[in-house]
């Protein structure tokens, strides 16, 4: 029997008048990599935001790992594996790239509201963290403050703090947003090489990057499912073609 | 029952002309911080500078009220618009601890100027002889410099309220209020918006604290003494919105008089703590949507 | 920035002992200033308490003398009308009392944020100045709580008229709370804290449960306030309504930003600074003096945010780089 990562069952979202989300069922599998498209204003963000907890639905459910997760915390949810990234960069711009890893893996270690042993004394914390940024090349980085690092390998950051959370599922909102083409091909080395049993949802505009990576596609518009199936099939639906058209037009 | 029924018309009449002061005062603070998010602790001293304004073109250049009045408005509008210009938009995209210490640097700067120019004493206010008497009402003598406040400040905010919601000026700043980004994309000038806004709003609380001169006494120390009733009728009444703020100062005036009158025991205690309860309750304010 | 976090070392280096010598050597070489000495000391433990919301945890406050004021007149008032009066036995009771006015009004305060948050620390200040001025019989209202006596400490040590008791009282308090706020910050949730500060949004999305932790802080932070609260009762055996209100709070503000917020010897040296500064010149020039710290202020957060010890790691990073 396949195991459903993350699933929700008719969820709802509106703002007075303005329905952003209607009635989404969505189903993630263990170990898959499924993108969300949608032209702009399609709900991807408001999507995603109700899955890790940001925001409240109006209605229906978000089932995480077969459990009820609709009336959890942020905090709760991450606690049972769901791990994001952000779109626009949220990191500590201040600190340094290994304390910007550390301070998550030590959440997950549960070490992290420790007030009295010195941080540096936590070494399996800062090990790891290590490890994390070993793995996306950044480990001649990890003195430096974020701020001073470029764009690029701020996007890495940003995956591998997530990464640190140790998730079964995980967001990754337009990872490569912003990044110059040059170097999105890093971002996207980076991404085939997050192991095989998490779940992966990505949001992105980049075509090109969604049908390399993707193994199925939800298509988002105005708030409802459009279509969901294989990349092949999305490719050749001309609904999705007529909703991005649409987008060019207007 | 008389004495009683006399006692809660006095409050209310006096209540709502310190409320109504207090919202010209107050009510440029929440559109600007509404406006530009910019946490302007210093609103006061423009305020304070519309007092002096007043006080020292009654007493030393013998000017009509009404002109000395303008000349508050008119001055701490210009005075405030270079102020805009030279240091507060600096701190526009600043941290919220640089923009309150920024403004209690000013607070400090201005209390130390008007001890130099006008001395620590409280000044007096010339007030002229036709706001002196008492004005007949329904049977009853009402203070005329009360009434004539109550009717002046009502005048001004129902100019104000007709140009927010009229104006391409006021569709403008409401429109910036919602939402900045869309506001600059469809062609806005913001800046110059922001520039213009923050004169008017700060040449009201030069009018507010000239017309009300004779109720919050104009002295040095106004600027920090004062700073948690405006803040408390921007915060209550909602950051960004017009009648909130409206409905808080009125609020606070009507409350501020009546427990002064009959609880003077306890002193500001009873607004401080409304004020905690009803920020708890609703911490964006009454008509406020947003933090 | 003094560095903390993950590859940090929490070794105290030489320069970190400075302070305590020149402590100790105030006692020696200046004896008649020594109740001028303990006023910094209270004020260098007050500020280093605000440090840890407002630099570290980036908690704006323009409320924190509540806490200051709370351990000032818990003492007093236990001294003078309950007539418990063993300094040490009061400093416990003040902690205990503006931690509970600490973890209550943080509850509330930092459920919300920007200007609400402003605004509610700065009622509840306010609200605890009105009870202290309006409840006489009790605080004494605007003439101040007279009637202070405190018993010597361990029953050996008498306040002196020169304070020189008072000023070793404070200088060994004070080191406690040094070296409590310094673990805490080089520690796992001090890490925590200025990730907070930094990026609250991000916090809760790496699974950090915010709120418990701003509250945790703000408590202990409350706890070192009631502390220099009640030291400045023993040292003046008296309270007075200056302890409370916008006015203390704005003014430690002023001193924490003059040393430099968020870097733990800002505030040490913002207080020596500014309380020396005040005591040459304020009484002269009052008008002056508040033009000239408005003045600074402003330049300050425009050209020199990390304050005097920003100043000072900026000057020194130029001559290691021109020798």
């Amino acid at each position: 029997m396949t195991h459903t990562a993350l699933e929700t069952r008719a969820l709802c979202k509106s703002f007075g008048a303005l329905t952003v989300a209607d009635q989404i069922d969505f189903r993630l599998e263990t170990g898959i990599r499924h993108a969300l498209i949608g032209p702009n204003g399609a709900g991807k963000t408001t999507f995603v935001n109700m899955l890790t907890g940001r925001l409240a639905p109006s209605s229906g459910q978000v089932l995480l790992g077969g459990g009820d997760v609709t009336r959890l915390s942020q905090e709760a949810r991450v606690k049972r594996g769901l791990g994001r990234t952000f779109q626009i960069n949220t990191l500590f711009r201040g600190m340094t790239v290994l304390d910007n890893v550390a301070l998550g893996v030590a959440e997950r270690q549960r070490v992290g509201g420790r007030p009295w042993r010195p941080a540096s004394a936590y070494a399996h914390v800062r090990d790891e963290a290590v490890d994390l940024l070993r793995t996306f090349g950044l480990e001649t980085d990890a003195r430096r403050r974020v701020v001073d690092l470029p764009y690029g390998k701020q996007r890495l950051v940003e995956i591998a703090i997530a990464l640190g959370l140790q998730p079964t599922v995980l967001l990754l909102d337009e990872p490569a947003a912003g990044v110059p083409s040059l170097e999105s091909g890093r971002i996207l080395d980076a991404l085939a090489q997050l192991p095989a049993h998490i779940a992966i949802m990505i949001i992105e505009h980049d075509m090109d990057l969604v049908f390399r990576f993707a193994q199925r596609i939800t298509v988002l518009v105005q708030g409802q499912v459009l279509r969901e199936g294989p990349p092949a099939e999305i490719a050749d639906d001309p609904r999705v073609h007529q909703a991005y058209l649409g987008e060019r037009r207007g | 029952m008389d004495a009683l029924l006399s006692s809660l018309v006095s409050i209310a009449f006096h209540g709502v002309a310190y409320g109504m002061v207090l919202y010209v005062i107050s009510v440029g603070l929440s559109v600007t911080m509404g406006l530009m998010g910019f946490v302007n602790l210093a609103h006061g001293v423009f305020a304070m500078a519309g007092g002096y304004i007043l006080t020292s073109s009654l007493g030393r250049f013998a000017l009509p009220f009404p002109v000395a009045v303008g000349l508050a408005f008119l001055l701490v509008a210009i005075g405030s618009m270079a102020l805009e210009r030279g240091l507060y938009r600096h701190f526009y995209g600043a941290g919220e601890l640089e923009q309150v210490l920024f403004t209690i640097g000013l607070i400090f700067m201005a209390v130390a100027i008007a001890q130099l120019v006008f001395g620590t004493l409280q000044q007096p206010v010339a007030l002229p002889p036709w706001l002196k008497g008492q004005f007949p009402l329904l049977g009853r003598d009402f203070p005329a410099y009360r009434v004539f406040l109550i009717v002046v400040s009502g005048a001004m905010i129902a100019a104000l309220w007709f140009g927010v919601e009229r104006t391409l000026w006021g569709a403008m700043v409401r429109a910036a209020v919602d939402n900045r980004a869309m506001a600059q994309s469809i062609g806005i000038n913001t800046r110059q918006l922001f520039a213009l806004t923050f004169a008017l709003g700060s040449g009201l609380a030069g009018l507010g604290g000239a017309l009300g001169a004779e109720i919050i006494a104009v002295q040095p120390t106004y600027p920090f003494e004062h700073l948690i009733y405006f803040l408390t009728v921007v915060s209550v009444g909602g950051l960004g919105s017009l009648r909130g703020p409206f409905v808080a100062a009125l609020f606070i005036g009507v409350s501020d008089t009546a427990c002064k009158y009959w609880l003077p025991q306890f002193g500001a205690f009873f607004i401080y703590a409304a004020t905690i309860a009803i920020l708890l309750w609703r911490p964006t304010g009454l008509f406020g949507t947003r933090v | 920035m003094s560095e903390t976090g993950y590859a940090a070392s929490p070794r105290i280096r030489w320069t970190e002992w400075l302070p305590w010598l020149a402590g100790v050597a105030v006692f020696f070489l200046l004896p008649e200033y020594l109740l001028f000495g303990a006023r910094i000391l209270t004020y260098i433990l007050f500020a280093l308490s605000l440090d840890l919301i407002v630099g570290y945890a980036g908690i704006v406050t323009l409320g924190h003398s509540a806490f200051f004021g709370a351990g000032a007149y818990v003492a007093g008032i236990l001294a003078a009308k309950v007539k418990l009066t063993d300094p040490i036995v009061l400093l416990v009771a003040a902690t205990v009392a503006a931690g509970v006015l600490g973890v209550t009004t943080g509850a509330v305060i930092l459920r919300t944020r920007g200007l609400t948050q402003l605004m509610l620390t700065l009622a509840i200040a306010a609200l605890c100045l009105e009870v202290a001025n309006k409840a006489t019989p009790i605080t004494g209202g605007a003439d101040g709580l007279s009637g202070v006596t405190i018993a010597p400490i361990f029953g050996l040590f008498r306040f002196d008229l020169f304070g020189k008791t008072a000023y070793l009282l404070c200088l060994v308090t004070l080191l406690a709370g040094w070296w409590l706020v310094r673990r805490l910050i080089y520690s796992p949730f001090g890490a925590t804290l200025t990730g907070i500060r930094e990026n609250s949004d991000r916090m809760h999305a790496i699974g950090a449960p915010v709120y418990r932790r701003l509250l945790a802080v703000y408590t202990i932070s409350a706890m070192i306030a009631g502390v220099a609260g009640a030291l400045s009762t023993e040292t003046n055996q008296f309270v007075g309504l200056n302890v409370l209100g916008f006015e203390p709070s704005g003014e430690l503000l002023v001193m924490l930003i003059l040393g430099g917020v968020g870097r733990l010897y800002g505030a040490f040296v913002g207080p020596v600074v500014f309380l020396i500064a005040q005591d040459a010149l304020a009484k002269q020039f009052p008008q002056f003096w508040y033009l000239g710290i408005g003045l600074m202020l402003v330049l300050v957060v425009l050209f020199a945010r990390g304050g005097l010890l920003g100043l000072a790691d900026a000057l020194a990073a130029r001559v290691r780089r021109s020798v």
